[in-house]
Protein backbone atom coordinates (compact mmCIF):
# COMPACT_ATOMS: atom_id res chain seq x y z
CA UNK A 1 0.00 0.00 0.00
CA UNK A 2 1.16 3.52 -0.73
CA UNK A 3 1.51 6.13 2.00
CA UNK A 4 -1.40 8.13 0.61
CA UNK A 5 -3.65 5.07 0.72
CA UNK A 6 -2.64 4.32 4.29
CA UNK A 7 -3.29 7.94 5.21
CA UNK A 8 -6.76 7.90 3.62
CA UNK A 9 -7.63 4.69 5.33
CA UNK A 10 -6.60 5.97 8.74
CA UNK A 11 -8.36 9.29 8.15
CA UNK A 12 -11.63 7.60 7.30
CA UNK A 13 -11.45 5.49 10.43
CA UNK A 14 -10.05 7.94 12.99
CA UNK A 15 -11.13 11.31 11.57
CA UNK A 16 -9.37 14.28 13.07
CA UNK A 17 -7.03 12.16 15.23
CA UNK A 18 -4.97 11.79 12.06
CA UNK A 19 -3.37 15.18 11.54
CA UNK A 20 -1.50 15.04 8.26
CA UNK A 21 0.70 13.31 5.74
CA UNK A 22 4.27 14.36 4.89
CA UNK A 23 5.63 12.67 1.80
CA UNK A 24 8.39 15.04 0.76
CA UNK A 25 11.40 13.27 -0.69
CA UNK A 26 13.99 12.21 0.34
CA UNK A 27 12.64 11.30 3.78
CA UNK A 28 10.25 8.40 4.28
CA UNK A 29 6.55 9.29 4.11
CA UNK A 30 5.26 10.07 7.58
CA UNK A 31 1.78 10.35 9.08
CA UNK A 32 1.30 12.71 11.99
CA UNK A 33 -1.29 11.67 14.58
CA UNK A 34 -2.65 12.84 17.91
CA UNK A 35 -0.73 11.27 20.83
CA UNK A 36 -3.78 9.93 22.67
CA UNK A 37 -4.72 7.80 19.63
CA UNK A 38 -1.33 6.10 19.25
CA UNK A 39 -2.44 2.75 20.62
CA UNK A 40 -5.69 2.52 18.61
CA UNK A 41 -4.10 3.60 15.35
CA UNK A 42 -1.15 1.23 15.80
CA UNK A 43 -3.59 -1.56 16.59
CA UNK A 44 -5.39 -0.93 13.29
CA UNK A 45 -2.08 -0.69 11.42
CA UNK A 46 -1.00 -4.04 12.78
CA UNK A 47 -4.23 -6.00 12.44
CA UNK A 48 -5.79 -4.60 9.27
CA UNK A 49 -5.75 -7.18 6.47
CA UNK A 50 -4.39 -4.77 3.87
CA UNK A 51 -1.72 -3.14 6.06
CA UNK A 52 -0.37 -5.86 8.39
CA UNK A 53 2.43 -3.85 9.97
CA UNK A 54 3.85 -6.76 11.93
CA UNK A 55 7.29 -5.28 12.59
CA UNK A 56 8.19 -2.21 14.64
CA UNK A 57 11.61 -1.28 13.27
CA UNK A 58 12.31 1.60 15.60
CA UNK A 59 10.70 3.67 18.28
CA UNK A 60 12.34 6.94 19.18
CA UNK A 61 11.79 10.08 21.19
CA UNK A 62 12.78 13.62 20.24
CA UNK A 63 13.16 16.92 22.01
CA UNK A 64 11.63 19.49 19.66
CA UNK A 65 12.12 22.44 21.98
CA UNK A 66 8.55 23.35 22.86
CA UNK A 67 7.30 19.79 22.65
CA UNK A 68 8.50 16.21 22.77
CA UNK A 69 8.14 13.99 19.73
CA UNK A 70 7.55 10.29 19.20
CA UNK A 71 8.51 8.50 15.97
CA UNK A 72 7.49 4.96 15.07
CA UNK A 73 9.04 3.25 12.05
CA UNK A 74 6.78 0.43 10.95
CA UNK A 75 7.36 -2.25 8.37
CA UNK A 76 5.24 -5.06 7.01
CA UNK A 77 7.20 -8.23 6.41
CA UNK A 78 4.14 -9.77 4.75
CA UNK A 79 3.34 -7.02 2.27
CA UNK A 80 6.69 -5.27 2.01
CA UNK A 81 5.66 -1.70 2.70
CA UNK A 82 6.62 0.72 5.41
CA UNK A 83 5.39 3.90 7.07
CA UNK A 84 6.50 6.39 9.70
CA UNK A 85 4.11 7.51 12.42
CA UNK A 86 4.81 10.73 14.31
CA UNK A 87 3.21 12.30 17.35
CA UNK A 88 3.95 15.29 19.56
CA UNK A 89 3.28 15.65 23.27
CA UNK A 90 3.52 18.55 25.68
CA UNK A 91 6.67 18.81 27.75
CA UNK A 92 4.65 19.55 30.87
CA UNK A 93 2.71 16.29 30.77
CA UNK A 94 4.51 13.84 28.47
CA UNK A 95 2.31 10.77 28.66
CA UNK A 96 1.57 8.58 25.63
CA UNK A 97 -0.07 5.14 25.39
CA UNK A 98 2.34 2.22 25.25
CA UNK A 99 2.44 -0.04 22.19
CA UNK A 100 4.28 -2.74 24.11
CA UNK A 101 1.25 -5.01 23.94
CA UNK A 102 1.24 -4.78 20.13
CA UNK A 103 4.94 -5.31 19.47
CA UNK A 104 7.12 -6.82 22.19
CA UNK A 105 10.06 -4.94 20.64
CA UNK A 106 8.62 -1.76 22.11
CA UNK A 107 9.32 -2.94 25.67
CA UNK A 108 12.97 -1.89 25.82
CA UNK A 109 12.57 0.87 23.23
CA UNK A 110 10.00 2.59 25.41
CA UNK A 111 12.13 2.16 28.50
CA UNK A 112 15.05 3.75 26.65
CA UNK A 113 12.89 6.65 25.47
CA UNK A 114 11.65 7.14 29.02
CA UNK A 115 15.20 7.01 30.34
CA UNK A 116 16.78 9.47 27.93
CA UNK A 117 13.95 11.77 26.79
CA UNK A 118 11.51 11.46 29.66
CA UNK A 119 8.34 10.43 27.88
CA UNK A 120 6.13 8.32 30.11
CA UNK A 121 4.35 5.35 28.52
CA UNK A 122 0.99 4.52 29.97
CA UNK A 123 0.25 0.79 30.07
CA UNK A 124 3.87 -0.38 29.96
CA UNK A 125 4.35 -3.21 32.45
CA UNK A 126 7.78 -2.14 33.68
CA UNK A 127 8.38 1.57 33.19
CA UNK A 128 11.87 1.92 34.74
CA UNK A 129 15.19 3.21 33.45
CA UNK A 130 17.18 0.90 31.20
CA UNK A 131 20.56 2.58 30.56
CA UNK A 132 21.22 5.13 33.30
CA UNK A 133 21.42 3.99 36.93
CA UNK A 134 18.05 3.75 38.65
CA UNK A 135 18.80 6.70 40.92
CA UNK A 136 19.89 8.98 38.06
CA UNK A 137 18.22 12.37 38.01
CA UNK A 138 16.87 13.98 34.85
CA UNK A 139 16.65 12.79 31.26
CA UNK A 140 20.00 13.32 29.52
CA UNK A 141 18.91 13.76 25.90
CA UNK A 142 16.65 16.71 26.65
CA UNK A 143 18.01 19.99 25.31
CA UNK A 144 17.73 21.71 28.69
CA UNK A 145 19.48 18.90 30.57
CA UNK A 146 21.97 20.08 33.15
CA UNK A 147 24.89 17.73 33.77
CA UNK A 148 25.11 17.06 37.53
CA UNK A 149 28.21 18.11 39.43
CA UNK A 150 28.70 14.85 41.31
CA UNK A 151 27.37 11.31 41.15
CA UNK A 152 27.87 9.07 44.22
CA UNK A 153 30.86 11.16 45.28
CA UNK A 154 32.49 11.03 41.82
CA UNK A 155 33.06 14.21 39.86
CA UNK A 156 31.19 14.15 36.56
CA UNK A 157 32.97 16.89 34.59
CA UNK A 158 36.50 16.44 33.27
CA UNK B 1 69.12 -7.83 38.10
CA UNK B 2 66.72 -10.70 37.75
CA UNK B 3 67.26 -13.91 39.64
CA UNK B 4 67.52 -16.04 36.54
CA UNK B 5 70.17 -13.80 35.00
CA UNK B 6 72.58 -15.13 37.59
CA UNK B 7 72.35 -18.63 36.16
CA UNK B 8 75.27 -17.63 33.94
CA UNK B 9 77.36 -17.10 37.04
CA UNK B 10 76.44 -19.93 39.43
CA UNK B 11 77.93 -20.19 42.90
CA UNK B 12 80.89 -22.55 43.18
CA UNK B 13 80.24 -23.72 39.62
CA UNK B 14 77.30 -25.84 40.84
CA UNK B 15 73.53 -25.57 40.62
CA UNK B 16 73.24 -22.85 43.25
CA UNK B 17 72.13 -19.30 42.68
CA UNK B 18 72.61 -16.79 45.44
CA UNK B 19 70.02 -14.10 45.96
CA UNK B 20 67.74 -12.47 48.47
CA UNK B 21 64.53 -14.11 49.60
CA UNK B 22 62.77 -10.91 48.63
CA UNK B 23 64.01 -11.27 45.07
CA UNK B 24 62.81 -14.86 44.99
CA UNK B 25 59.37 -13.91 46.25
CA UNK B 26 59.08 -10.97 43.86
CA UNK B 27 60.24 -13.17 41.02
CA UNK B 28 57.48 -15.64 41.81
CA UNK B 29 54.88 -12.92 42.24
CA UNK B 30 55.71 -11.09 39.05
CA UNK B 31 55.73 -14.25 36.94
CA UNK B 32 52.42 -15.64 38.13
CA UNK B 33 50.01 -12.73 38.07
CA UNK B 34 46.43 -13.82 38.00
CA UNK B 35 44.05 -11.23 36.81
CA UNK B 36 40.44 -10.25 36.99
CA UNK B 37 39.46 -9.06 33.56
CA UNK B 38 36.95 -6.25 33.68
CA UNK B 39 36.06 -5.85 30.00
CA UNK B 40 33.81 -2.92 29.27
CA UNK B 41 34.19 -1.90 25.63
CA UNK B 42 36.27 -2.31 22.47
CA UNK B 43 39.54 -2.57 24.43
CA UNK B 44 38.20 -5.90 25.69
CA UNK B 45 37.83 -7.01 22.07
CA UNK B 46 41.46 -6.12 21.48
CA UNK B 47 42.31 -8.01 24.63
CA UNK B 48 40.79 -11.14 23.08
CA UNK B 49 43.43 -10.90 20.36
CA UNK B 50 46.01 -10.47 23.11
CA UNK B 51 44.77 -13.62 24.81
CA UNK B 52 44.69 -15.69 21.63
CA UNK B 53 47.61 -17.72 20.33
CA UNK B 54 49.22 -15.00 18.18
CA UNK B 55 50.19 -12.86 21.15
CA UNK B 56 49.64 -15.39 23.94
CA UNK B 57 49.12 -13.33 27.07
CA UNK B 58 49.50 -16.42 29.24
CA UNK B 59 53.23 -16.60 28.60
CA UNK B 60 53.52 -13.82 31.17
CA UNK B 61 52.18 -16.30 33.70
CA UNK B 62 48.77 -14.68 33.76
CA UNK B 63 45.65 -16.72 34.29
CA UNK B 64 42.20 -15.16 33.98
CA UNK B 65 40.16 -15.47 37.16
CA UNK B 66 36.45 -14.96 37.50
CA UNK B 67 36.63 -14.01 41.16
CA UNK B 68 38.32 -10.88 42.54
CA UNK B 69 39.43 -12.86 45.60
CA UNK B 70 41.77 -14.98 43.48
CA UNK B 71 43.15 -12.12 41.44
CA UNK B 72 46.44 -10.25 41.80
CA UNK B 73 45.54 -7.45 39.46
CA UNK B 74 42.44 -6.11 37.78
CA UNK B 75 42.46 -5.07 34.17
CA UNK B 76 40.04 -2.25 33.40
CA UNK B 77 39.54 -2.41 29.64
CA UNK B 78 37.08 0.11 28.32
CA UNK B 79 34.71 2.96 29.05
CA UNK B 80 33.92 3.26 32.74
CA UNK B 81 30.38 4.55 33.11
CA UNK B 82 29.10 5.74 36.46
CA UNK B 83 26.84 2.74 36.65
CA UNK B 84 29.90 0.49 36.35
CA UNK B 85 32.13 2.65 38.54
CA UNK B 86 30.28 1.58 41.66
CA UNK B 87 30.81 -2.07 40.74
CA UNK B 88 34.50 -1.57 40.00
CA UNK B 89 34.98 -0.03 43.42
CA UNK B 90 33.32 -3.04 45.07
CA UNK B 91 35.37 -5.54 43.03
CA UNK B 92 38.61 -3.72 43.80
CA UNK B 93 37.84 -3.74 47.50
CA UNK B 94 37.16 -7.48 47.36
CA UNK B 95 40.62 -8.23 45.98
CA UNK B 96 43.27 -9.45 48.42
CA UNK B 97 46.47 -7.44 48.99
CA UNK B 98 48.87 -7.03 47.29
CA UNK B 99 46.73 -5.84 44.39
CA UNK B 100 47.43 -3.90 41.24
CA UNK B 101 45.41 -2.13 38.59
CA UNK B 102 46.08 -1.84 34.87
CA UNK B 103 44.01 0.79 33.10
CA UNK B 104 43.70 0.07 29.39
CA UNK B 105 42.80 2.57 26.70
CA UNK B 106 41.93 6.24 26.52
CA UNK B 107 38.50 5.83 28.11
CA UNK B 108 39.61 4.32 31.37
CA UNK B 109 42.76 6.48 31.43
CA UNK B 110 41.02 9.82 31.04
CA UNK B 111 37.50 9.50 29.65
CA UNK B 112 38.70 9.30 26.06
CA UNK B 113 36.26 10.65 23.45
CA UNK B 114 33.66 11.16 26.17
CA UNK B 115 35.74 13.65 28.10
CA UNK B 116 33.56 16.67 27.27
CA UNK B 117 29.99 15.56 26.56
CA UNK B 118 29.90 12.20 28.27
CA UNK B 119 27.54 12.90 31.14
CA UNK B 120 27.57 9.18 31.99
CA UNK B 121 31.31 8.44 31.79
CA UNK B 122 33.81 8.57 34.61
CA UNK B 123 36.75 10.65 33.37
CA UNK B 124 39.47 8.20 34.28
CA UNK B 125 39.26 5.12 36.46
CA UNK B 126 42.05 6.59 38.64
CA UNK B 127 39.41 8.80 40.21
CA UNK B 128 38.06 5.83 42.14
CA UNK B 129 40.89 3.27 42.39
CA UNK B 130 44.70 3.67 42.33
CA UNK B 131 46.14 2.73 38.94
CA UNK B 132 49.61 1.17 38.62
CA UNK B 133 50.03 0.99 34.86
CA UNK B 134 48.30 3.02 32.15
CA UNK B 135 48.21 1.56 28.66
CA UNK B 136 47.47 4.28 26.09
CA UNK B 137 45.64 3.68 22.83
CA UNK B 138 42.15 3.64 21.45
CA UNK B 139 42.16 0.67 21.60
CA UNK B 140 45.81 -0.28 22.29
CA UNK B 141 47.61 -2.75 20.06
CA UNK B 142 48.44 -6.12 21.64
CA UNK B 143 52.08 -4.98 21.69
CA UNK B 144 51.00 -2.19 24.01
CA UNK B 145 49.37 -4.73 26.31
CA UNK B 146 52.68 -6.61 26.40
CA UNK B 147 54.57 -3.45 27.25
CA UNK B 148 52.09 -2.67 30.01
CA UNK B 149 52.37 -6.16 31.45
CA UNK B 150 56.16 -5.90 31.46
CA UNK B 151 55.90 -2.55 33.21
CA UNK B 152 53.76 -4.16 35.91
CA UNK B 153 56.25 -7.00 36.34
CA UNK B 154 59.03 -4.44 36.64
CA UNK B 155 57.10 -2.64 39.32
CA UNK B 156 56.42 -5.82 41.28
CA UNK B 157 60.11 -6.81 41.08
CA UNK B 158 61.16 -3.54 42.67
CA UNK B 159 58.79 -3.77 45.61
CA UNK B 160 60.01 -4.15 49.16
CA UNK B 161 58.53 -6.91 51.30
CA UNK B 162 60.65 -6.98 54.47
CA UNK B 163 61.18 -4.02 56.79
CA UNK B 164 59.10 -1.98 54.45
CA UNK B 165 58.38 0.81 56.90
CA UNK B 166 61.98 1.12 57.96
CA UNK B 167 63.27 1.20 54.40
CA UNK B 168 60.76 3.74 53.34
CA UNK B 169 61.77 5.88 56.30
CA UNK B 170 58.37 5.89 57.95
CA UNK B 171 59.71 4.88 61.38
Amino acid sequence: MLATEIFQRLSSEFGEKVLGLFDQQPSDPAISIAPEAIFDICHTLRDDEEMQFDYLMSLSGLDLGEKLGMVYHLCSMQLGHRIVIKAEVDKANPIVPSVERLWRTADWHERETYDLVGIHFEGHHNMIRILCPYDWEGHPLRKDYQVPEMYHGMKVTY
Amino acid sequence: MGLLNRLDDPYEGGGIVLGKVEELLNWGRSKSDWYLHFGLACCAIEFMAMNASHFDFMRFGTIPRTSPRQADFIMITGTVTFKMADRIKVLYEQMAEPKYVISVGSCSNSGGPYWEHGYHVLKGVDRIIPVDVYIPGCPPRPEAFEEGMMKLQEKINQQAIFNKRKRLGIE
